[in-house]
């Protein structure tokens, strides 16, 4: 998107369009990891309605398969709180790395719109667009929300229908969605292959030592510090 | 017992927070080159970080996790549909499983 059309009020049917389309892998990924989550929530004894709340109140993969964990452990709250709060909190440099390339300044949708940042979502606007729209934030944001809550649902009604081969096959969903969308950015720029391919092992290593959440903090802010700028987008940082 | 309810509640918070604070802080900062710089390249890490070394845990026993890796890897290096990609990754894995297993 060139700087001349950008539709500064971030309200455009093409952007909602965009957005759809680019959440639509996404979708896919999403539903067979939350079908997983709730198949596990009814086996750790949540009942259908608190199954699908954790998912629309939370909006997090990994830290709500660990919350079932803890509560069929008998984990107390605030241990479960501090956790998750651990294990999210490295949404806020994927935040950070995005707020700039929002158009809108209206803090209302802003504050609505930061509710749908994930790793997956993250991931596609970043690479996908230069600047984000609302339209195009709220489409892709909604498409993979709703795959997350129905595929919450979902599981949690259908019980074991997928067979456990087919379950595990589709555990490489999300992972060829993140390829799907850095080799082509490789192929590109070498300085963009360099930085994925030093986070990804420095993520290895740091991971044999700390938790999975704040491995990949570490390895992605090292990452981003040895190496020097890549040049492209910079200019999206002007606030 | 405890109030799920609650707790879902908290988490949801704690979840927001990180996610809410730069988006409702920033608007307007100016932010220094090298903060610049670095957060145009955060993205590229992170995509680093989250493939690997996940993808290899990802499918059942490793030896799956690599094939699907390296199914994605060449379906992206000839830059098909993100669709493609994925639902040809768990197409490719099933059938070495079934094949394999």
């Amino acid at each position: 998107m060139g700087v001349d059309n950008i539709n500064i009020r971030g309200m455009n049917g093409s952007d909602l369009k965009k957005g759809f389309l680019d959440g639509v892998p996404i979708a896919l990924g999403y539903w067979p990891v939350a079908m997983a989550y709730g198949l596990l929530a009814k086996s750790v004894g949540l009942n259908f309605f608190e199954c699908t709340a954790m998912s629309v109140m939370v909006f997090a993969g990994a830290s709500q398969f660990m919350a079932l964990n803890f509560i069929a452990s008998g984990v107390g709250m605030g241990e479960i709180a501090a956790a998750v709060f651990l294990v999210n909190l490295r949404h806020f440099l994927m935040s950070l790395s995005l707020s700039p390339k929002m158009l809108t300044r209206h803090l209302g949708i802003r504050a609505l719109l930061s509710f749908g940042i994930t790793d997956e979502t993250f991931a596609v606007a970043s690479v996908k667009e230069k600047y984000l729209s609302s339209s195009y934030m709220a489409a892709l944001e909604l498409i993979s929300y709703s795959s997350w809550v129905l595929g919450s649902a979902a599981g949690y009604a259908a019980g074991a229908f997928l067979t456990e081969t087919l379950k595990e096959s589709m555990g490489i969903a999300l992972y060829a969605m993140f390829i799907g969308l850095f080799v082509p950015l490789s192929k590109k720029s070498r300085k963009v292959f360099f930085i994925g391919v030093l986070a990804g092992l420095l993520n290895g290593i740091l991971g044999l030592f700390i938790s999975r959440g704040w491995a990949v903090i570490a390895a992605a802010v090292l990452a981003a510090l040895m190496v020097p700028g890549t040049g492209e987008g910079e200019e999206n940082y002007d606030g | 017992m405890m109030d799920k309810y609650l707790l879902f509640l908290i988490m949801g918070l704690v979840t927001y927070i990180p996610r809410a604070l730069p988006f409702i802080v920033l608007p307007g900062a100016k932010m220094p080159p090298f903060v610049k710089r670095f957060l145009g390249n955060i993205p590229f890490a992170v995509l680093g970080a989250l493939i690997f070394p996940g993808v290899l845990y990802s499918a059942g026993e490793v030896s799956f996790g690599i094939i699907g890796g390296l199914v994605s890897v060449l379906m992206a290096f000839f830059e098909l549909n993100l669709v493609l990609v994925v639902a040809g990754s768990i197409c490719a894995v099933y059938f070495a499983k079934l094949l394999l297993l």
